[in-house]
């Protein structure tokens, strides 16, 4: 394995949510019917002309900051030509070789360092319509025909280009997952990889460790999820090893994973490779971002999630600070800390029981939350989950669940214990007999007999003693 | 100056999506080849230094406000359509 | 009351209607019967309305110009049924002052052409010999105004199309400043070339049409605010510093005897009239304009045209694949001037090749730019014949197209370095209209309409064709 050194770049497209799209105001929204959200400017007819739209070049520069680039003086569209039918001007306006944004990096904190990763270049382009291929399998060969909705065409795209830095699969699964958070707190996107708000290709290409040649690189398209990406990255590299150490070559070629997210179309032949010809759009005029605008950008950007999980990890394990922040949960962490909770306890109590209540982080008063994650081990179980369920309703209090002490007093609860034993006789003869797998059984019953207010330490305690 | 060849002709053809019978490649070879003798011109120039202009106005930050207009009602959107399944433009299979 | 079509200009016509001498439906239908009358012969018109709102007079209008409800061809089979849902901004503001479409008229197919031998429609011809070509590729527009058919029409100039039909029909024609007019609505061929502007027998009535369309549009990034339009009203030329350009004048490549001469008494005219008149040079500009035209214009125009695919509007051929039905579309659907624009833009822009053509040519244009700026640091208006050639038998030139490229010589440059340019007829030769072209630096118009007005009055050119008199 050591002889062998992955190197892997990254590909992402991000829908910004903007309210219209990117060269015509259609409304930009997800699921409307179809060809509903159209114009003559994203229906491509004759005569129609692209008018930019001002916010989405100002997400970009945003964006763009965010990852540490430079923000290009001049920036212009260019015309990707290619014909499909999902591409109705036969030209994508894309970027070229002046993009908005370009030579940023990304530092990618993992438990064993901080790779930083070059982002070569962030520019704004079009994304192309839907295509449905109709046919008995859906996919693409063996369609009868084409059904095109252009409600999507036309919607702002950024992509962005990583350099070749990234040299195993947690790194780029780590970095993709840091840049979704980055574009969802900047509020540019949703970056949901289900709705194909967020897509990614991933490069694949291994060499000798040690060298810095770039060999042959596959590429991996339209993978829909992070640890699918993890995998098929694995296994590509894994396959690519096998070739050189078999004494073979590797050949450059494309994997598609899920074709209905399609950026170009499928190549004929190898005879026609892609020729885009690109050129400057002759139907738009420069981008010069002014000044004052990048300026106020700068510092509008806050702390951004990589330095979060830097800082956290001083205080939290980098698991926790990891799954903290790039689940959106480490401001609302703070502010429970702030307000008087164990750090490692509101942690636990975020990353693993409020995640699955999906409740809005926004909507969480975090001092009665706090109130909360303190009082965990003093009120019943049942208590605490139901309150962590409506913790993000309006004018919610912590009080009346704190008021429900635990009954971790043994007077009380040992009629209840003995109780249980004499019912379950036979059970107690197992237990007594070396089967201490019933202990549990015997606290269960214990805890649902008393509406989940006995405190399960003390039941353990009183159930293993009587037993015994 | 070096004449379009043949299958120059049938290459940009093809990236250009247009099915030529043979007669049209055969004129098409000899007018092109005159047009790019022609146009070759440019090249005498010595330009190095001479920025390009690819637009006449030197203007720049032409945008709109993301502001939504309405969209067109469906009967205009395929108003023109060669062909429709339901509220979708056809094609045959891509 | 009759309307004279045929000598009325748009001005007067207008002056029929505000001193309610004639109804706006009578204006209408008297030009609807001259089209009835003369556009058998002409075929200036793709399409005629036969009524369309307003309360104004009528305005014809190229068919590369998208008018909602009205079909719009390009002169192009491919877009053959297409009727647009949406109009035009300029149409938007010729509707907003009250005038009517009185039909869609001739253009070279997507207005790639110096004769209209090029629509797929057949050719239009002209009015002051139907024999002759009416240039191009606004030769229906140029037809329609010359020959009586409409009081005043909107074509397109992307190489010279306004411009060149003009001199070759004897009317007036303003290709304007890169920029003011807009192109939304408009069939685009080459977008950073192309220019809507007014066609008309008078200065005066292209300066109003002029008025009517330029200015910003939300909807075209492309334009720009423009100073406000002067009306000419004056007779003299007093403080005007003229240029003439030897290599577009006295030197220029395939110029005719009669049109050099026609040309240098209109000269000598206006320094009578108080203008100054030095000899210069644009040397490069003349000498390369046309091949670096022929490479940007076509480039821009292989993106433009494919979007012509079958999908969503126009001819649809079939096809086993996607892929088939475009091929064979593009095939059936377009002429041999599209398919050798298409395929000399595609080549210039193809990996390997953008730098030597494409590349180059850019750098071309920044020079032919530069070149007339450093002339317009010394002159107010540059002058030159239009067309080197009287308008030319049809069929001439139709199968050489380089012989059809160098038409456009002396109106190529001033378009690539996006300047205004005027035709205004200034004298016959063999019988047929010499046109002198005024070229003015950006936003310059008002200069072009008042040396074009001064030199309107003291030449006296009779706009109508001496055989419809
Ligand atoms: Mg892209
Ligand atoms: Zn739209």
């Amino acid at each position: 394995m050591s002889t062998w050194e992955p190197v892997i770049g990254l590909e992402i497209h991000v829908q910004l949510k903007t309210e219209t799209k990117m060269f015509c105001r259609c409304r930009n929204g997800f699921g409307g019917e179809p060809n509903t959200q159209t114009c003559p400017v994203c229906l491509g007819f004759p005569g129609a002309l692209p008018v930019p739209n001002r916010r989405a070049i100002e997400e970009t520069i945003k964006l763009g900051l965010a990852l540490d680039c430079e923000i290009a003086e001049r920036a212009v569209f260019h015309r990707k030509n290619y014909f499909y039918p999902d591409l109705p001007k036969a030209y994508q306006i894309s970027q070229y070789d002046e993009p908005l944004c370009s030579h940023g990096k990304l530092a990618v904190p993992t438990p064993d360092g901080e790779p930083v990763i070059g982002i070569t270049r962030a520019h704004l382009e079009e994304d192309a319509a839907k295509n449905i291929h109709v046919a008995a399998s859906g996919r693409i060969r063996g369609a009868t025909a084409t059904l095109v909705d252009f409600n999507r065409g036309g919607t702002p795209l950024v992509e962005i280009v990583t350099e070749p830095d990234i040299h195993d699969s947690e790194t780029a699964k780590r970095f993709l997952q840091l840049l979704r958070q980055t574009v969802v707190e900047l509020g540019l996107s949703d970056a949901e990889l289900e709705k194909g708000s967020m897509r990614f290709d991933v490069n694949v290409s291994v060499r000798p460790a040690g060298s810095d040649e770039l060999r042959t690189r596959t590429e991996l398209k339209n993978m829909n999820s992070f640890n699918f990406a993890a995998k098929g990255i694995e296994r590509e590299i894994a396959r690519q090893i096998r070739v050189y150490e078999e004494g073979g070559t590797v050949e450059q070629e494309t994997l598609h994973f899920d074709p209905a997210h399609e950026e170009s179309p499928p190549m004929r032949s190898k005879e026609e490779a892609q020729d885009y010809r690109y050129f400057p759009e002759p139907d738009l005029v420069p981008v010069h971002p002014p000044e004052d605008l990048v300026d106020r950008f700068r510092t509008e950007i806050g702390e951004l999630p990589g330095a979060r999980i830097r800082r956290i990890a001083d205080t939290l394990s980098f698991y926790d600070a990891d799954v903290l922040v790039t689940g959106g949960l480490d401001r609302l962490w703070s502010a429970v800390v702030d307000a008087g909770a164990d750090p490692k306890e509101a942690a636990n109590v975020l990353a693993n029981q409020f995640v699955a209540t999906g409740t809005d982080v926004s909507a969480v008063d975090a001092g009665e939350l706090a109130k909360l994650v303190q009082a965990r081990a003093e009120i019943p179980r049942a208590a605490f989950d139901e309150a962590l369920a409506k913790v993000g309703e309006a004018g919610f209090s912590a009080d009346p669940y704190l008021a429900q002490k635990v009954v971790a007093d043994a007077s009380e609860l040992d009629p209840v214990i003995d109780r249980i034993i004499e019912a379950n006789a036979g059970q107690a003869a197992q237990y007594r007999g070396g089967k201490h797998g019933l202990l549990g059984f015997f606290v269960g019953q214990v805890m649902k007999e008393t509406g989940g207010k006995a405190d399960p330490r003390v039941v353990n305690e009183r159930v293993r003693a009587k037993l015994g | 100056m070096a004449r379009i060849t043949r299958d120059e002709v049938l290459h940009v053809a093809r990236l250009a999506r247009l099915e030529l019978s043979d007669d049209e490649v055969s004129k098409f070879q000899e007018q092109l080849s005159d047009i790019l003798e022609a146009v070759s011109k440019v090249a005498e120039l010595d330009l190095a230094d001479v920025p390009p202009t690819a637009h006449p106005l030197a203007i720049e930050n032409a945008w709109a406000d993301d502001v939504p207009r309405p969209c067109l009602p469906l009967d205009e959107v395929f108003a023109n359509a060669p062909d429709r399944d339901g509220d979708y433009f056809r094609t045959p299979p891509a | 009351m009759t309307v004279d079509t045929l000598r009325l200009t748009a001005e007067e016509t207008n002056g029929l209607l505000t001193r309610k001498e004639a109804s706006s439906d009578e204006i209408y239908r008297a030009y609807l019967e001259a089209i009835d009358a003369r556009d058998e012969e002409l075929h200036a018109f793709l399409h005629v309305c036969d009524d369309d709102p307003g309360e104004g007079i009528p305005i014809a209008v190229k068919d590369v110009i998208g008018t909602r409800g009205i079909p719009t061809t390009a002169g192009s089979k491919i877009l053959e049924s297409y009727v647009p849902v949406y109009d035009a901004t300029v149409i938007e503001r010729c509707r907003a002052r009250g005038l009517r479409v009185i039909g869609k008229t001739n253009t070279d197919e997507f207005a790639m052409g110096s004769s209209t031998e090029n629509s797929s429609f057949g050719p239009s011809r002209n009015p002051w010999d139907p024999s002759r070509v009416p240039g191009g590729s606004g030769g229906g527009s140029a037809a329609a105004v010359s020959g009586g058919l409409a009081p005043w029409a909107l074509g397109s100039d992307t190489g010279g199309s306004i411009k060149q039909p003009a001199a070759l029909c004897g009317h007036v024609g303003l290709r304007p400043t890169y920029g003011t007019v807009s192109r939304f609505g408009v069939v685009a061929f080459a977008s950073s070339l192309d220019q809507v502007g007014p066609v008309a027998k008078s200065v005066r009535d292209c300066a109003f049409l002029y008025s009517v369309i330029a200015g910003r549009d939300e909807n075209d990034s492309t334009t720009v605010d423009v100073p406000a339009v002067e009306l000419p009203r004056n007779h003299d030329l007093k403080g005007l510093r003229i240029g003439v350009p030897t290599e577009m004048n006295d030197d220029a490549p395939g110029i005719e005897p009669g049109v050099r001469d026609a040309v240098r008494k209109a000269i000598e005219l206006a320094e009578s009239l108080g203008a100054s008149v030095d000899e210069c040079s644009l040397p490069l500009s003349v000498e390369y304009g046309v091949a670096c035209y022929y490479l940007v214009a076509p480039a821009e125009a292989s993106a433009n045209l494919a979007r012509y695919d079958g999908v969503r509007f126009g001819l649809r051929e079939d096809g086993a694949d996607f892929r088939e039905m475009v091929m064979k579309t593009r095939d059936v659907g377009f002429g041999d001037e599209p398919k050798r624009r298409i395929m000399i833009g595609t080549y210039a822009l193809s990996s390997g090749y953008y730098d030597a053509y494409y590349g180059t040519a850019q750098r071309v244009r920044t020079a032919i730019k530069r070149e007339h700026d450093a002339l317009f640091e010394r002159f107010d208006v540059l002058v030159s014949p239009t067309s080197p050639t009287v308008a030319f038998p049809l069929g001439a030139k139709i199968d050489d197209p380089v012989a059809m490229y160098m038409n456009d010589v002396l109106t190529i440059p001033s378009c690539m370095a996006g300047l205004p340019g005027l035709n205004v007829p200034c004298g016959l030769s063999e019988g047929l209209p010499v046109g002198l072209q005024l070229i003015g630096p950006q936003f310059g118009e008002n200069t072009l309409f008042r040396a074009g007005h001064a030199l309107e009055r003291a030449l006296g050119f009779d706009v109508v064709p001496e055989r419809l008199r």
